[in-house]
């Protein structure tokens, strides 16, 4: 099996402003991250030789050329719930590998605020997808508030630990302008919000909201054929894990941790040669739909030990602050808590964040960590004991 | 000897007091409080859990027959008991009928029961009763009716209840009716109707019945009168000499209210949890004419102790909270358009899943032994394909492993409390506890399948199992 490391790298990337796009359409979203992407690696339109759409409410390539007036060039939409727009990277960033085209344009998008209500998807329903539900009636927040009930009880984690995650997203995003939500919150606000699901408050839960973001990928070894600038970062390690969907089934599923990210993990850590991911990566940016969601991350990507995220939630180990003191910044980017979860773009915004950090270009000088080398992207769709996990490791080539 | 060879009752676990319903409409006081059926209820459901506690230790598959009556039929045209009968995973060949349109149906039913069981086409007769009659706001039904069930198993193999006498008359008197594309019932003025209908026709048939039976009303332990309210129950038994403290088998309109075609079963099943060998018993119906029967407890009633019946189902119970959580329940309330995702309902896949959904039938793996539901065609544990035996998950109690509180969700009352259940004897449940109180939920707690419609979508009921703390 031949390693990708440091073989594609990211040229070029676009994101939208991420909120209530009320103003714009899909399509629009589409233009605008693509736009910026372009522009960003110095090239045009006419460049691209094939593309990957990653989005879960559009169907087919179509959009995404209907949008570009692509020229007749291959498209493929992709979708893996929550995980799609790492799903784009990765089949963008194997096919430059496989040598079937040069210069390649992966982007997530997706347009939630079109539909007429707040909240998200509805509860499970016979007839819904390949499987009937088998009458769950709980929407996401509720499906991940059962791992917290189980943290709560197994390990004393208390709701303040998972308010204090939110209350350091928001202190970051507040200082993102591509933001949905750019306001601080305090650890009592968020204890104090409206019930979810039980234990999940508002501010337990990442928003609904339209977005779109893009890049632009070659072979590194073709940066400079191609006249791209040098400050380019390189795909690492990609990683995927689809679960079995029997966690919810199977009495040895502790609702303890997320397998699935820790699978796909060992898989980036195994591809990149990572031993000890809380010394060697600088950042992470989680999906954190919900702050249990990021709170089973720190435990299952090895950047603690099991039933110990609380202790370094309380001692600022994945804050700002955290990483200047030798740490790791989780979601400096301000996390799908402060962007809201437009589901095929989230992927592609993630490492969109990485890719700014790295180049040193937040958008936000104070936001800016220095000496960002290696960052890690990681999404996942579906609920507790049955999740689909896409990951990415991106960094400075070579290092 | 024909009779009564099990018996079972359901009370839904929620109450309105009538102090509520009066205030709501600016009224002073009512007195007690009415059984309620949850949102999630109708007379199929609450059908299905009075045959539960009556098949306690009882072969399903030995049952021939399956009568459901009902005047609340969850679908006009759609045997209920074919429904219930996939539900309790009764033999193939089990003869099924529905019976409807009078409150006397299932004391009608032993009658049929008994025939069929003379002449031999059946053995064994399961007989539900059940009603859940929606009525008008701020109407006297209102007040009055409640929501139950009750069910029989009879047979004249050693009965524990033998049947001795029955007498039955028509009669064509309009009491109360209700027209095909109405929702509630109408009926005359209360002079007419019970000063004509109910106080003559009663007693007469008694009297008759009791002549027939060669027997005096004092021979009888127990007596169970049907009747349209708690004054005319008390009149009756008055007319007819039956000793108000000792003899009459009390109406639970102050505690259940009127249950329609439950309301006597409900009593009978009362008497029975009461009742001790040697005890005869007199029951009357009543409804477009009247059933009279006569029966004779015997030793066997002592195996039947462990039935909830009415006695375990009235002490297990909660308040509902406010009038108009009542309303919600009943589907009374028009909501705001849009407010909610549409529901919808797949009739394949409610076909195909069947076995799943409404049998609660899970597998065993045969090489490994692991518990797979819902069904798989490979195993969750060993990934063998297709060895599997049929493992009955609906019977099993289990412990909450981990529960969360959805206040987001499109069912009619919030929070919907999400919850993974671990199986008595290996197996995992993910699915909703229902007819709960929010607060006393936790992490470890024991918890029984109850059955549900889980969703009204596309016209149709969507069924399925909840979980709820045990009762009883």
């Amino acid at each position: 099996m031949e390693s990708i490391k440091d073989k594609v790298a990211i040229v070029g990337m676009g994101c939208t402003k991420f909120g209530e796009r009320f103003d714009v359409g899909g399509f629009d979203l589409i233009i605008e991250s693509a736009s910026e992407a372009l522009e960003d690696a110095g090239i045009e339109l006419k460049d691209i030789q094939a593309a990957w759409l990653g989005s879960s409410g559009f169907s087919t390539g179509q959009p995404l050329s209907h949008a570009l007036k692509l020229n007749y060039i291959p498209v493929a939409r992709v979708e893996n719930a929550c995980g799609t727009g790492l799903e784009a990277i990765r089949g963008a960033a194997y096919a430059l590998m496989a040598k079937a085209y040069d210069i390649v344009l992966a982007l997530g998008v997706e347009k939630l605020k079109d539909r007429g209500r707040g909240g998200g998807g509805a509860e499970g329903e016979t007839g819904k997808g390949p499987q009937p539900s088998y009458g769950i009636q709980a929407t996401a927040p509720g499906r991940y508030a059962l791992a917290a009930t189980k943290h709560f009880a197994t390990y004393g984690t208390e709701r303040k630990h998972l308010a204090m995650i939110s209350v350091k997203s928001h202190h970051n995003g507040a200082r993102n302008p591509r933001a949905m939500f750019r306001r601080e919150i305090t650890v009592e606000q968020a204890l104090n919000a409206p019930m979810i699901a039980w234990p999940l408050g508002l501010f337990d839960c990442c928003g609904v909201a339209d977005g779109s973001a893009a890049a632009i990928m070659c072979r590194t070894e073709d940066v400079k054929k191609f006249g791209f600038r040098d400050d380019f970062i390189t795909v690492k390690a990609l990683a995927n894990s689809c679960g079995q969907g029997t966690g919810k089934n199977r009495e040895d599923y502790d609702f303890l941790h997320w397998e699935e990210t820790y699978r796909a993990s060992q898989q980036i850590y195994q591809q990149a040669g990572i031993k000890d991911p809380r010394k060697e990566i600088d950042i992470v940016e989680c999906h954190d739909c919900f702050s249990i969601a990021e709170l089973m991350c720190y435990e299952d990507m090895g950047f603690c030990q099991k039933g110990t995220a609380k202790d370094d939630i309380e001692a600022g180990s994945f804050t700002q602050e955290g990483y200047e003191r030798g740490g790791v910044a989780f979601n400096i980017g301000g996390g799908l808590k402060s962007f809201g979860h437009p589901i095929g773009a989230s992927g592609c915004r993630e490492t969109y964040e990485i890719y700014k950090e790295i180049q040193g270009k937040a958008q936000e000088p104070s936001r800016q960590l220095k000496n960002v080398e290696l960052g890690m992207a990681h999404s996942q769709g579906g609920h507790p004991g049955n999740f689909v996990c896409n990951m990415a490791l991106y960094g400075i080539p070579g290092k | 000897m024909f009779g009564i060879l099990s018996y079972g009752a359901y009370v839904p676990m929620f109450r309105l007091s009538r102090d509520q319903i009066a205030k709501a409409w600016g009224g002073g006081s009512g007195a007690g409080e009415k059984a309620v059926a949850n949102f999630d209820e109708d007379s199929l459901t609450m059908g299905v859990e009075a045959a539960v506690d009556c098949l306690q230790g009882i072969d399903h598959k030995s049952i021939d027959a399956l009568y459901f009556v009902s005047l609340t039929h969850p679908y006009q045209e759609k045997q209920a008991a074919s429904i219930i009968a996939e539900v309790l995973d009764l033999k193939p060949d089990t003869f099924t009928l529905d019976i409807d349109n009078s409150p006397r149906g299932a004391t009608s039913a032993f009658r049929l029961a008994a025939d069929a069981i003379a002449s031999g086409s059946a053995k064994k007769v399961l007989v539900i009763a059940s009603d859940c009659r929606v009525t008008a706001p701020h109407s006297g039904d209102e007040m009055l009716f409640g929501d139950g069930a009750a069910a029989f198993l009879l047979g004249d193999a050693r009965p524990a209840v033998t049947i001795d006498n029955a007498y039955h008359v028509f009669n064509s008197f309009m009491d109360t009716w209700r027209l095909p594309n109405e929702p509630f019932n109408r009926t005359w003025e209360d002079r007419f109707i019970f000063g004509e209908g109910y106080s003559k026709i009663a007693p007469q048939a008694v009297a008759a019945a009791l002549k027939q039976f060669k027997a005096t009303i004092k021979d009888f332990a127990k007596v169970v009168l049907y009747a349209p309210d708690q004054r005319r129950h008390t009149e009756l038994a008055r007319a007819l000499g039956v000793d108000a403290k000792t003899q009459l088998q009390e109406a639970f309109f102050n505690n259940i209210g009127h249950t329609g075609s439950a309301f006597v079963p409900m009593m009978l099943v009362a008497t029975l949890q009461e009742a001790k060998a040697g005890d005869k018993i007199l029951t009357f119906n009543y409804g477009d004419g009247c059933d009279v029967h006569a029966l004779t407890v015997t030793a066997g009633i002592e195996k039947l102790r462990n039935r909830r019946g009415i006695k375990k189902y009235l002490a297990s119970k909660l308040p509902v909270s406010y009038y108009q959580q009542y309303l919600i329940f009943r589907d009374l309330v028009i909501e705001e358009p849009g407010g909610r995702a549409t529901r919808t309902s797949s009739l394949p896949v409610l076909w195909r899943e069947r076995k799943n959904l409404v049998s609660l039938i899970g597998q065993k793996c045969r090489v490994c032994g692991t518990v797979n539901f819902p069904l798989q065609r490979l195993c969750i544990e060993c990934q063998t394909e297709g060895e599997f035996d049929d493992y009955p998950i609906w019977d099993k109690k289990g412990k909450i492993f981990t529960f969360s509180m959805d206040e987001r969700t499109v069912q009619p009352v919030a929070p919907s409390v999400a919850c993974i259940m671990d199986l008595e004897g290996g197996g995992r449940f993910y699915g909703n506890i229902t007819d709960r109180d929010p607060a006393t939920i936790d992490v470890g707690q024991e918890v029984e399948f109850t059955f549900r419609n889980i969703h009204d979508g596309g016209g149709l009921h969507n069924y399925f199992w909840k979980m709820r703390t045990v009762r009883g």
